[in-house]
């Protein structure tokens, strides 16, 4: 019987939008993008350049200070361009699909029988490597390491997240995901950690070998792998996890089944904005506009590249990120001209507040909200806001002070290593002061990296 | 409403740098996003929020004043009428009004001058204004004595507003309550014009309403508060401002002599409710301070005293008269001067309800301990959250080395 432990602490924003369970191709996309900036930590180095022939798993950049780290491309073609900025910054490498996927051959091999080494040198030759986060600091993992533990979180919490029982199904990726869990397991010498929603049906996820499962119930950020961590073996000082999200295991399993590489995915197409929310098979990279075609009719929305808590804004002709799950499409909030909205009862719009009456109209209505910030930012004034959607053991009010502060002694002793951005996105959503919190945390978190190295 | 934004879009660029009235962008601004709601959209970090802000948090205190402000109003009315014995023939709204048309001018000079600083402010740092004053502003005029002089107030104001908020960087930064450092240097400053038998009740006849009580014709009255009777009286019975003996019912109502919204244990709950309700002030402060103040009150009331009358004050009593329930409610669970843990404010809270009990039965010179307990344990707010920060950080450090 898998460990059963209950969050308290937390918030389900009910929005509008949920994708239903049907599934379609998404258009062909014509060009790709993969920018470096989505694998936060590395410094990229290009290995390719314009005009250049790719496959499915060329190698595009590589980490400076690792050269075994590398990012490759989703999709067969050539280079287009490699798009710099201010000093020369990388900004994307934009790729021409031609439409056939063509792969680079991988090993096909049963990763249980491999050594850890060699399993190692698939992923990272491959490019599946730097799929793999770590903590601390919530950046690509390094291969040097040797991580405590690796967590997957079995389920997504975030407002209007693809469901993964829907999206791992069953029949179609068992062996996928045990053979990319087997391959994991030999990257390091402690657990592999799954933890799954106690009501989720994921067969999946629940009939995996060779991992601790763990249930949780409760509200958003449960699926939140940092969440999870500190409730089943918070990170010390030293200590280093890996974290995975389950897309990537099953596209490292199936390398090792099929012998290519193939990064596609199904993610959601959310939001208020999306006449048809639902599922969508695409790859990482991929044009906005292959999915959300004919899907929005509004003008002022914002795209959103992953959950409306942490994800990017993208442009409309913008491409899918390398780490995201659900393309949220919600109104922006910019022509709104609200006429004493701080005073007015506001029944369409959500609060936690108990001076809007949304907490009298039940959990389970929907709303619909814009990228309005709804105020002016303040210094902190409301306290314990933070506290009731932060379910780990920290401070997280006092963890965001020390950071402003830049006092790394206490950003250590107050737990920055158990913590991500993410993990603060809840935060944000709720403060008063309207205080960017996971910018904060972002930056105390490269800062600290930059002064630890 | 469209015609109120087109028109602010129209006068917007002279308020703005180089326009002709840029020397008053943050009176606008302040203007502006008080009518409309800032069409400021989110550039990092979540792409939504939730629609509470500071002017929604500030106002909802203010609206839970009102009743105490209402009440308080209405109070200073009726002393006066009371004392001059014409009660009986004046209507109701006669002695609102009155009551009304003497508190005022203390709310307006109150905002005047507070908010003037604050405005200054804003515009001198490029910031926006920030609203943690609309509550101060409110609450200064329900913390004085209805005869306290307007010019005491506005000094004090500005001196509080300043030295006690400002110079820390604004709303959100302050040490002390905003509004006690007022009254705080009200008492010091201006002792006789804060305490004593003779400024709780409004002497003079305004617009004609009202009784003129300075000149003589009526005599024979007692303007003392309940505690400032007990304190220098030889029993606890407390009487009314004509010399009866009231009992805990009419404290709790609040028909007596006090400072302006303090006296009604009524009105202020109801205030308490709509904080609690709404979530605005913490629930974990409030109930401490009386159970802090009711279990103090108890010891003393059980060991009991032969000279001083306060220390046989029975507990209920205690909690009902002066400035403890407004002090409770409203000073007490200000956010920024509390401490920002959970816990802490439990020990925050228990810890003001004792000193002020204290205070009141131990200190010869002054009847009421609310204030200064509060401002103290202000002091401490930070030191309580370092203990509950710390439990944390040893937490993790031994979580590290047991491993």
């Amino acid at each position: 019987m898998a460990e059963s432990i209950k969050i308290k602490k937390g918030l389900d924003i009910k929005l509008k939008g949920k994708a239903a369970e049907t599934k379609s191709d998404a258009l062909q996309s014509q060009f790709f993008s993969m920018r470096p900036d989505d694998f936060h930590g590395m410094t990229p180095k290009v290995a390719v350049k314009e005009g250049d022939a790719v496959k499915v798993g060329s190698v595009l950049f590589y980490d400076k200070a690792n050269p075994d780290l590398k990012v490759v491309s989703p999709c067969s073609g050539t280079v287009e361009a490699v798009n710099r900025g201010e000093r020369r910054k990388v900004l994307d490498i934009r790729l021409k699909s031609d439409g056939k996927f063509e792969s680079v051959p991988f090993e096909k091999a049963q990763p249980s029988q491999l050594s850890s080494a060699d399993v190692k040198k698939l992923l990272l030759e491959s490019g599946f490597f730097a799929f793999i986060n770590q903590r601390p600091f919530d950046v690509v993992a390094n291969p040097n390491d040797a991580p405590k533990a690796i967590f997957i979180s079995g389920f997504d919490s975030a407002p209007l997240a693809p469901s993964y029982d829907y999206v791992f199904d069953y029949t179609q990726c068992k062996d996928e995901l045990q053979l990319g869990i087997d391959a994991l397991a030999k990257l390091t010498t402690g657990k592999v950690y799954v933890s799954i929603h106690k009501d989720s049906a994921a067969r999946a996820f629940k009939e995996l070998k060779g991992v601790v499962i763990t249930e949780f119930e409760g509200p958003h950020p449960a699926g939140n792998v940092g969440v999870q961590i500190n409730h089943i073996s918070p990170i010390n000082k030293g200590e280093v996890v890996w974290t995975i999200s389950p897309y990537d295991v099953v596209a490292i399993g199936s390398a090792f089944k099929k012998g290519t590489i193939d990064f596609s995915r199904l993610i959601a197409l959310v939001g208020s904005s999306v006449s048809k929310p639902s599922y969508y098979k695409t790859y990482p990279g991929a044009e906005i506009a292959s999915v959300v075609k004919g899907q929005v009719s509004e003008e002022n929305v914002r795209y959103i590249s992953g959950n409306p808590l942490t994800g990017r804004q993208v442009s409309k002709d913008g491409f899918i990120g390398a780490f995201a799950h659900q393309i949220t499409v919600i109104p922006e909030g910019n022509k709104n001209n609200e006429l004493l909205g701080w005073i007015m009862p506001r029944l369409n719009k959500f609060s936690t507040s108990h001076s809007y009456f949304s907490w009298l109209l039940g959990s389970k209505k929907e709303y619909v909200a814009d990228t309005n910030l709804n105020g002016g930012e303040r210094a902190f004034i409301m306290s314990g806001e933070y506290d009731a959607v932060f379910p780990m053991d920290i401070l997280p009010e006092f963890l965001v002070k020390a950071i402003m502060d830049k006092d790394i002694d206490k950003m250590e002793q107050l737990g920055i290593y158990e913590v991500a951005p993410e993990d603060f996105a809840l935060c944000e959503y709720v403060c008063t002061s309207k205080i960017e919190t996971q910018r904060i945390v972002r930056e105390g978190l490269d800062y600290l990296r930059k002064e630890l190295a | 409403m469209k015609a109120l934004r087109n028109f602010l879009d129209k006068v917007k660029p002279n308020f703005e740098e180089g326009g002709k009235l840029s020397a008053f962008r943050s009176v606008f601004d302040g203007f502006e996003t008080f009518l409309f709601v800032p069409n400021t959209v989110s550039k990092s970090g979540t792409h939504i929020h939730d629609t509470i802000d500071s002017k929604r948090v500030m106002s909802f205190v203010v609206i839970a004043l009102i009743p105490a402000l209402l009440f308080g109003m209405y109070n200073v009315g009726y002393q006066n009428y009371l004392v001059a014995g014409t009660l009986d023939q004046a209507s109701f709204m006669e002695v609102f009004c009155y009551g009304f048309l003497a508190v005022l001018p203390k709310i307006i000079v109150s905002y005047l001058v507070g908010l003037g600083i604050e405005f200054t402010v804003a515009q001198w740092k490029h910031e926006e204004i920030q609203e943690g004053f609309l509550v101060s502003g409110m609450l200064i005029p329900l913390i004085v004595p209805i005869e306290c002089p307007l010019w005491i107030i506005a000094v004090a104001t500005a001196f509080a507003v300043i030295f006690a908020k400002e110079i820390f960087g604004g709303t959100g930064y302050n040490i002390f309550n905003v509004a006690l450092i007022t009254r705080a240097f009200l008492f010091f400053a201006y002792p006789t014009k804060m305490s004593g038998d003779s400024v709780w009740i409004a002497k003079e006849s305004i617009f004609g309403l009202g009784n003129d009580l300075a000149n003589g014709t009526v005599d024979g009255f007692t303007g003392a508060t309940a505690l400032g009777q007990v304190a220098t009286g030889s029993t606890t019975t407390v009487t009314d401002a004509l010399g009866n003996p009231v009992g805990l019912n009419d404290m709790i109502v609040g028909l007596m002599p006090g400072s302006i919204g303090e006296t009604s244990v009524i009105a202020i709950m109801i205030g308490a409710v709509i904080l609690l309700v709404s979530g605005v002030a913490n629930w974990r402060t409030m109930i401490s301070v009386f159970v802090g103040g009711a279990l103090t009150a108890f010891l003393f009331n059980a060991i009991g005293s032969e000279t001083n009358q306060v220390w046989n004050l029975d507990w209920m009593e205690h909690l009902c008269v002066g400035g403890f329930c407004f002090g409770a409610v409203f000073m007490a669970t200000d956010p920024v001067t509390s401490p920002r843990t959970n816990c802490g404010k439990y020990i925050f809270g228990f810890l003001i309800g004792v000193v002020a009990i204290i205070i009141r039965c131990m200190n010869p010179g002054y009847p009421e301990g609310m204030m200064l307990a509060i401002l103290l344990m202000n002091l401490f707010a930070a030191l309580i959250d370092h203990c509950f920060v710390q439990r944390n950080i040893n937490k993790r450090l031994n979580r590290l080395n047991n491993k």
